[in-house]
């Protein structure tokens, strides 16, 4: 085996999936403005992306706003600043923790939910009988959920947010001996616009890769169930990444000016 | 260039078509006349569902040109391309209903998305053309993963004949069903192309449903149409191609390619 023709292919195999990927966001984007929009089917997307995932992102903020208080206590109380643990577990949540969990779990959940579904699809033949009944299957399938996804993830996020500093309160005045009213006012006055206004962008664009992923994997499955299964992995797998990474230029963005 | 008056409906020139190395089609030509049921042979895997898909817009050949009513289809884009595939329907090789709908909705999705009917009046129509293939009202509520093969099969129909169209393109209608569902799809076929008097392209290998439903038969072999000619004449056409295949022998010019 040649190790150059072995590298050359990766190479020429990534940056053909990256280009089929852009064209692929392309076709999506500008289905968007296009008519017509079909709303009965983003209200169901929205359903189905941000209201049934409401139990796994609440539950997991809470808890990480629980373990998040008691570790900035334990750091804190080495240098007598625990009167500091409400803000930065408000700020460490609504920046960081409250858009990333809430953006990895809803890959696990969404990404593969949608990469099966369209995937499904496309090895029945339905995406090909769906052109055949005058009906583009970007519009009909992919922008619903890209809408559905950008709009519903902040908001997912702006619960996942409150129910992560509540998380904080509940482990700082039962664990740590906070007193609850003095632990919600030091929270308000931390608060400030841009931290959670930053997470909720930051929501947007999770939302837009964990549905675009979703979709492109589907859409490119092929070779019956054994492709369903192998694009629902590729979903999961290449949003989770593609969020980590995207979390990074963002914060860069957002927050070193 | 054909005379007026014969103008075909859908001709193909020289179509070629690849996925990466492996050619599927290799200059196909092929004409199918106004009002003709033409049924296309061939092997497992010779590219005939990949023909159809040429014809229907869901692939983009490589190279040829294809007609339809002597519009030449790939060179149109947007609108002008929508509508020449607006004559179409197409009953898929798996039935290919959407299984997020109930049976009803399947049948009228092309009046409700592509043209625009209102739901209420897409239902009534739907349901007249369940009627048409077999299956009452009550099949209409259900879902498609409650219906057996055969129904499923209905169902495509009736979705294809929906929207009224010019050209049905059916994909193995037969495949996959026992023989007296099969010569109920087939008997299907021929009455609902009768009283509508559309033109069909139908591929299969079932030769029983080929000599059944056709008056025109072609048998694509290697990317290429080997023999066209009226099924009457399918027995004795003298190409070897056909015989074997008419007679589904081992011993022949076509090889089978049996990779381990
Ligand atoms: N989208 C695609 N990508 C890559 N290869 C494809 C694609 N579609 C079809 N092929 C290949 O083209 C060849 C012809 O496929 P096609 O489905 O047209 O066969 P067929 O004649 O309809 O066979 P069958 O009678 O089994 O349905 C096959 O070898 C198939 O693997
Ligand atoms: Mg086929």
């Amino acid at each position: 085996m040649n190790v150059f023709a072995a590298i050359g292919r990766v190479t020429l195999g990534f940056f053909r999936e990256t280009g089929r990927l852009s064209l692929f966001t392309a076709d999506s984007v500008t289905g968007v403005v296009r008519p017509p929009v079909y709303w009965w089917l983003i209200a169901q997307q929205m359903m189905r992306i941000g209201y049934f995932s409401l139990p796994v992102v609440g539950l997991t903020a809470f808890f990480t706003g629980g373990v998040l208080a008691l570790q900035i206590y334990n750091g804190a109380s080495r240098y007598g600043a625990e009167s500091f643990v409400p803000v930065v577990v408000l700020v460490g949540i609504t920046r960081e923790l409250g858009p990333v969990i809430a953006g990895l779990m809803v890959a696990g959940r969404v990404a593969a939910a949608i990469a099966a579904e369209i995937g499904t699809m496309r090895v029945t033949e339905q995406i090909d009988a769906l052109t055949t009944l005058s009906t583009n299957p970007i519009k009909y399938l992919v922008v619903p959920r890209l809408i559905a996804a950008v709009i519903s993830m902040p908001i997912l996020v702006a619960i996942a947010d409150s129910i992560g500093v509540f998380g904080g309160y509940i482990a700082s005045t039962q664990s740590l001996g906070f007193n609850g009213s003095v632990y919600m006012n030091n929270t308000m006055n931390g608060l400030t616009f841009d931290d959670v206004s930053s997470g909720l962008i930051k929501a947007a664009v999770f939302g837009f890769i964990i549905a675009l992923l979703g979709c492109y994997n589907g859409f490119n499955s092929k070779g019956g169930a054994q492709g369903v299964g192998a694009a629902t992995t590729n979903a999961v797998v290449t949003s989770s990444i593609l969020i980590l990474a995207a979390n990074y230029l963002l914060t860069n963005l957002l927050f070193t000016k | 260039m054909p005379a007026p008056g014969s103008v075909p409906k859908v001709e193909l020139r020289g179509v070629k078509k690849r996925f990466g190395d492996k050619v599927v089609l290799d200059g196909l030509d092929l004409v199918l006349q106004p009002g003709h049921s033409l049924v296309v042979i061939g092997g497992s895997g010779t590219g005939k569902s990949v023909m159809i898909k040429c014809v229907l817009g869901i692939l983009r050949p490589d190279a040829g040109q294809i007609f339809v009513d002597g519009q030449e289809l790939t060179r149109l884009s947007g609108r002008a391309r929508d509508e020449v595939l607006k004559k179409f329907a197409m009953l898929f090789q798996g039935a290919a209903l959407f299984d997020s709908l109930p049976v009803w909705e399947n049948v009228a999705f092309g009046l409700i998305q592509g043209r625009g009917v209102a739901r209420a009046k897409a239902k009534d129509i739907a349901i007249q053309k369940l009627a048409k293939v077999g299956l009452g009202a009550d099949v209409a509520m259900l879902s498609p993963a409650e219906l057996s093969g055969g129904m499923q099969k209905r169902v495509g129909l009736a979705r294809a004949i929906a929207a009224d169209p010019d050209i049905i393109f059916f994909d193995e209608p037969t495949t996959g069903l026992d023989p007296i569902m099969a010569d109920v799809i087939n008997d299907l076929i021929i009455s609902t192309v009768k009283d509508l008097g559309v033109t069909t392209l139908s591929i299969t290998h079932d030769m029983v449903s080929a000599r059944k439903i056709s008056d025109h038969i072609a048998m694509l072999y290697k990317g290429k149409i080997v023999w066209a000619g009226p099924t009457a004449e399918i027995d004795h056409s003298d190409n070897p191609f056909v015989d074997q295949f008419i007679h589904g022998s081992a011993e022949g010019p076509i090889k089978m390619e049996v990779r381990a």
